[in-house]
């Protein structure tokens, strides 16, 4: 399944966020997000979740989600948003009791993707319990219970340090190597979009325009930390960056 | 390190982060009550206590026994805790689900908020003459006069609690597609339970003063009817009994709302 986002614009009252947003998102590739703070990022990705109405234009799905998938756009949250009271096992199966998947089935759903994001062994634990990073695995492997066609993630290493942020780049890069999914990330990390987007999105200061798109051919598990291309990939968009930081500066001084 | 540094005195950084975090301390408790009487009993047996200002706690406790042993005790206790349980039950149950409601759906919200504050501070004894003519003068007035004084509270802390749910995980709710049922059920319940909880506290206590006035008003058995007799006797022992079951009945239902919490809540941080 893809999506097109089909000329999309977006104001709170007079506040304009976005405007005409025009985006492919292909199916099997992860499209990274970035821009200054406050462009509109995690806005559009909750209109591309359906969780806002844009004012004007669409997100359109383009093919069917396979048919296995319960939730063919799943979050992934900046703040885990993970249910305190149950356990990591618990938050899983709640993603699954509403398809009416219990007992067993749920069983061996949960079983497999604790495996894959590495938390086999903190199955019954709570949220209180674990670290940053575990909270943050619990979220990923969450949202590939249901088996998503296209993984919507803000920011979601953004509250962890730089060490776990990336040993958990690494494993989504393993995940994806597995079992390639689609997905829209956002990030304020160039060097997280660097190593994870097929294509990166450059978003200008608010109101946000597209303002460029690159693509990075190289596959992904050929990407190191540290690759020199990918650091004159990374220098180049914060040349961009920086032009449209500086400039939305310049505007808070001229108000 | 450099000669200047060294030479200079040095002292510890003074610890500063205590306090602020509650400890449990059983014994605490118990000891505050233990001195108290202790201090009645010394004062009425030395006599700077008179006898008709306060009871001695002995005779208070022979007393009690007395009341145990002729089996009136039950006789009076049953029903009070069966209205208590009925009247509260009732009372916080349409409390919570209204509270739910009106935090949940504007509409509901907008109609009942002004409703509730109306009806809040009316003390809901001045009520039982109506609840009288409209339950009868038996069992079902004074179940409607203890489940009104625990609704209002109810209501006040659930919607309270609930807009005090965390919107991220109602919206992460929402976008793994879980029906407005299951988010009520499974996320702004639990994550409202610590609110409702507190709230609760308040609400019984209200339910036990509110037993007694309904029991003194018209009952020919109950905590409150021994306490009215008493009192109308001027016999201050048993007066002081049936008080010093009432503050047992508060400790008990606060001590059992704790367990609750301890079990409920115990994924909070
Ligand atoms: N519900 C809302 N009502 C009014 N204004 C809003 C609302 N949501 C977002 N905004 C505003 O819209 C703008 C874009 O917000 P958004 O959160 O999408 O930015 P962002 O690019 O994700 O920023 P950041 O990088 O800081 O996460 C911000 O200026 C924000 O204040
Ligand atoms: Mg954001």
């Amino acid at each position: 399944m893809e999506l097109l986002l089909d000329n999309i614009s977006h104001h709170y009252g007079d506040f304009e966020v976005m405007r005409d947003i025009t985006l492919e998102i292909p199916a099997g590739k992860i499209v990274c997000l970035i821009g200054p703070s406050g462009c509109g990022k995690s806005t559009l990705l909750r209109i591309i979740g359906g969780l806002e109405q844009p004012q004007q234009g669409s997100v359109v799905q383009i093919g069917e989600p396979p048919a296995d998938s319960l939730n063919p756009l799943t979050y992934v949250f900046q703040d885990f948003a993970l249910l305190p009271w149950r356990t990591v096992e618990g938050n899983i199966s709640l993603v699954l009791e509403e398809h009416g998947i219990r007992g067993k089935r749920a069983d061996e759903i949960i079983t497999a993707v604790l495996m894959r994001t590495k938390l086999a062994d903190f199955r019954k634990a709570l949220p209180k319990q674990l670290s940053g990073g575990m909270k943050q695995r619990v979220g990923i492997a969450r949202a590939l219970a249901v088996n998503p066609a296209v993984m919507l993630m803000d920011e979601p290493l953004s509250a962890l340090d730089s060490q776990t942020r990336e040993l958990l780049m690494d494993d989504l890069i393993a995940l994806w190597t597995r079992q390639p999914f689609t997905a829209v990330y956002v990030t304020h990390n160039l060097q997280e979009a660097v190593r994870l987007g097929h294509r990166i999105v450059v978003l200008s200061r608010r109101p946000g325009v597209i303002r460029e798109i690159l693509e990075i051919e190289k596959p992904l598990t050929d990407r190191r930390f540290g690759d020199s291309d990918l650091e004159s990939h990374q220098k180049h968009l914060w040349t961009l960056m920086r032009e449209e930081a500086m400039a939305s500066d310049m505007e808070l001084v001229s108000v | 390190m450099s000669e200047a540094t060294l030479n200079t005195a040095r002292r510890p950084v003074a610890f500063r982060g205590g306090g602020f975090a509650p400890k449990t301390m059983r014994w605490v408790g118990p000891l505050v009550f233990a001195a108290l009487i202790a201090f009645a009993e010394y004062g009425t047996r030395a006599g700077f206590i008179s006898n008709l200002t306060m009871p001695r706690p002995s005779d208070v406790l022979a007393t009690f026994i007395t009341l145990w042993e002729s089996g009136l005790l039950w006789q009076h206790l049953l029903p009070s805790l069966t209205r208590l349980a009925v009247g509260a039950a009732a009372g916080a149950a349409a409390g919570i689900a209204v509270g739910v409601f009106i935090a949940l759906l504007s509409y509901i919200r907008a109609a009942l908020v002004p409703l509730v504050a109306a009806i809040f501070p009316i003390p809901k004894i001045a009520l039982l003459p109506l609840f009288v003519i409209w339950f009868g003068i038996d069992e079902g007035s004074k179940y409607a006069l203890i489940a009104l004084g625990t609704f209002t509270p109810t209501v006040v802390a659930t919607y309270g609690a609930v807009d005090n749910v965390d919107r991220s995980l109602i919206r992460m709710g929402q976008s793994f597609g879980l029906s407005w049922f299951s988010i009520v059920r499974k996320i702004v319940l639990p994550g409202a339970m610590p609110g409702i909880l507190s709230g609760l506290r308040v609400s019984f206590a209200i339910a036990i003063i509110l037993l007694v006035a309904a029991e003194m008003l018209g009952a020919e058995f109950g905590v409150g009817a021994y306490i009215l007799e008493a009192g109308s006797l001027y016999d201050l022992e048993r007066l002081f009994v049936g008080v010093t079951i009432l503050s047992i009945l508060g400790v008990g239902v606060s001590s059992l709302l704790g367990l609750v919490e301890k079990r409920v809540l115990g994924w909070r941080v």
